[in-house]
């Protein structure tokens, strides 16, 4: 059952239902649209789409082969390749819309389900699956590609990337009307993180010293078993007015939207005019990650609704209907999310196990005399052994 | 040429050098810019270095410390100041799972060399929360390094190498020595490497081991024991993690007993994990048990009563003498 906001406060001022309204089971009438799950284009006031139609074939491609590296590791957990996997399905729209928003000098800081962002990013999907495969805790390198290693702990990265803003204005790289060095950051994180401390604080720091940084939030309706209602009274996005920077609440499943609203809102931050709150409004279509059982907690009436809204399928209707794409261009994202499946497959068996006394690399930028003299005790030990494997 | 410094001018006089030094070394804070903290140590730095490098923080320590890695990250070197030690469990997490950690996940693709200044100890008669002894958490985490000045010259030259560090350093500052001694500070001396440990009295019958606060309780004890005969050798750690254990060793050898002094508490305290590598190291050479003096481990009391609750001269001289009486 949907919990409703609190009812009249005679003396404190309008009642929540009188101010926001009932509860928006569609994302409410502020939702930006620009692409209906009918597939149809329509017009916002505010947002509009700017590129042309290759721009949204280069989208719908991307959401097949994400919705690919998402399926493809959730069935090599089931396999047992992986020991857990943080599935993405049905925000494939939010992420690929909010990552191919990005210039390469923007940067990003990932929750851990970013895999769409990721993938615009240039990051090998392969990479992705060591920390979950538990051969590491992320392998890329954050500054190839501008794209922050996952962060598990909620809304810890959220401070991290509203300090990485600070140093991008002391950087002089905001601001200056060039829009090959003007930069910004992005902040992913979700509705359960939205009560962290850190978050809140993050929007505190952006807000006093107007950091470049937009706050993107997947508000997929679920923190694991709890829903939005546990998390917040108000629509998200418009806690962003209390701490004094705009909000806006995007159809988190039409990438025409997210694309055009995270531009806008990358742009305000580029110029130098501060921080906004995305929330992307969306739905886990799967559960938390392989280990959760959402049957557990919410009704399968709520997933079914949520497919008739599904970020694809509503981007080849538009293609097909308009006749911008033909099946031969259908077939061969498919044969290539097919590819890249097998791929996958084969990578992340073949990935290695780490060394042992790999254990003792990097805990500081060089070896104590006093890790070194564990490492030495602990390569003795494990040489001690017939058939050592060290 | 030397200058008679205090403690808090010696550490102002460090991040004055460490940021002409290097423009990407940054201070931020609650109240280190006009106010000059609440101890004065970031005093007309502000003035003289401006607002984007000497930065008032919102009043949020995790925001602090959350942003600093973001300011890492960007290829700064954020010195953060923790307003008072118990003010710095706020940012337990962003210290214990993000800063202490980024190195090592990253597989040394990423540095975080961040300094987190804290005033730490008591015996200032101050409210409850701010006569904190947290090292031994942060000890206890793979991935910082803690350090402990005890005096105004090693406050100059500790704070300057601790921000030259690549690798993340809590930086504890006894806040009841700030404005205490003067020392004369040589400014054109090579200090000692920032991870060594110093012996600072020399003696034949016993190693007193001590840091920060305690180094000065620990020297009064050796003076006072001399008086009566026992010669005392006093170490000051100054390097909490890693520990530099090859001077305590040594002394440990020829001595043969140990007492160490802390104002933190002895359970699970850093004078537990000295007794237990003297213990595996020096186990021929001890004449008697290594012996702890600390803080009890209750709470912090009531100021009125704190000088009964930290260690202070005579009870490093009661373990001194149980120790020689073994």
């Amino acid at each position: 059952m949907t919990q409703q906001p609190a009812g009249g406060n005679p003396g404190f001022g309008p009642d929540l239902v009188e101010v926001f309204g009932p509860s928006q089971q569609d994302g409410g009438p502020e939702l930006v649209q620009l692409l209906t799950p009918e597939g149809e284009r329509v017009e916002h006031p505010d947002f509009s789409f700017d590129l042309g139609d290759d721009a949204i074939l280069g989208f719908y491609r991307d959401m097949v082969l994400t919705r690919r590296i998402d399926t493809e590791a959730t069935a090599l957990q089931r396999h047992g390749e992986l020991g857990i996997w943080a599935q993405l399905l049905g925000q494939e729209a939010a992420q690929i819309g909010a990552g191919r928003a990005l210039r390469p000098q923007d940067y990003v800081f990932p929750t851990y389900r970013e895999h769409g962002v990721a993938w615009c990013r240039g990051v090998d999907p392969l990479d992705l699956l060591g920390l979950f495969r538990g051969v590491d805790q992320g392998s890329w390198d954050p500054k190839a590609n501008n794209f922050g290693l996952y962060t598990i702990v909620i809304g810890a990265q959220t401070l991290h990337a509203t300090g990485y803003a600070m140093g991008m204005q002391r950087d002089g790289v905001v601001g200056t009307g060039d829009p090959d060095r003007d930069a910004a950051v992005v902040a992913h994180f979700g509705d359960g993180a939205s009560s962290q401390g850190d978050v809140n604080e993050s929007f505190i720091f952006a807000a006093s010293y107007n950091a470049p940084v937009v706050f993107f939030c997947q508000n997929n309706q679920w923190a694991i078993s709890e829903p939005i209602e546990r998390q917040t009274r108000i629509p998200l996005y418009q806690r962003a007015l209390g701490f004094g920077f705009p909000g806006v609440r995007v159809d988190g499943n039409d990438v025409l939207a997210t694309y055009a609203v995270t531009q806008a809102a990358l742009q305000r931050a580029r110029e130098g005019q501060g921080p906004t709150l995305v929330e992307a409004y969306t739905y886990r279509m799967g559960a938390h990650t392989t280990t959760d059982d959402p049957t557990r907690y919410r009704l399968s009436d709520d997933l079914e609704r949520w497919k008739l809204k599904d970020p694809i399928a509503r981007v080849e209707a538009y293609l097909r209907r308009n006749g911008i794409a033909d099946d031969d261009f259908f077939a061969g994202v498919q044969q290539e999310a097919a590819d890249l499946g097998v791929r996958l497959r084969e990578g992340c068996k073949a990935l290695p196990d780490p060394a042992p006394l790999s254990i003792f690399d990097h805990v500081y930028t060089e070896l104590t005399e006093e890790l070194a003299a564990q490492r030495d005790t602990f390569a003795a030990y494990l040489e001690s052994f017939e058939g050592a494997r060290a | 040429m030397t200058t008679k410094i205090t403690l808090a001018k010696g550490l102002n006089m460090g991040l004055r050098k460490a940021m002409e030094d290097d423009p990407k070394v940054l201070l931020m804070g609650e109240d280190v810019g006009k106010l000059g903290g609440v101890f004065r140590i970031t005093d007309g730095l502000q003035k003289d270095f401006g607002e984007d490098r000497v930065i008032d923080s919102p009043l949020a320590e995790s925001g602090i410390v959350g942003t600093a890695v973001g300011l890492a990250l960007r290829g700064y070197r954020p010195v953060v100041e923790i307003q008072f030690d118990g003010f710095v469990y706020p940012a337990y997490d962003q210290i214990v799972c993000q800063v202490a950690k980024m190195t090592f996940r990253s597989q040394g693709k990423i540095r975080m060399p961040m300094v987190i200044r804290i005033p730490f100890g008591g015996g200032i008669g101050a409210v409850e929360h701010h006569s904190e002894s947290p090292e031994a958490q942060f000890a206890h985490t793979p991935g910082l390094k803690v350090v402990a000045c005890s005096n105004p010259v090693d406050g100059y030259w500790m704070i300057q190498q601790a921000i030259a560090a690549d690798d993340p350093v809590i930086f504890l500052e006894p806040k009841r020595q700030y404005h205490a001694d003067k020392a004369d500070l040589d400014e054109s001396a090579t200090p000692d490497p920032l991870f060594s440990s110093r012996v600072v009295r020399r003696g034949g019958d016993l190693t007193v081991l001590a840091y920060g606060p305690t180094v000065k309780t620990a020297m009064a004890a050796a003076e006072a024991a001399a008086g009566e005969g026992k010669s005392l050798e006093v170490i000051d750690l100054r390097t909490l993690s890693p520990l530099d254990m090859a001077p305590v060793y040594e002394s440990v050898r020829r001595t043969g007993r140990v007492v160490t002094v802390h104002e933190a508490h002895v359970n699970l305290g850093l004078g537990a994990e000295l007794s237990a590598r003297i213990t595996e190291q020096c186990f021929y050479s001890l004449e008697a048990p290594v012996l702890r003096v600390g803080a009890f481990d209750t709470p912090y009391p009531a100021s009125r009563i704190e000088e009964d609750y930290l260690p202070d001269l005579d009870r490093v001289l009661d373990a001194v003498d149980r120790s020689l009486e073994f």
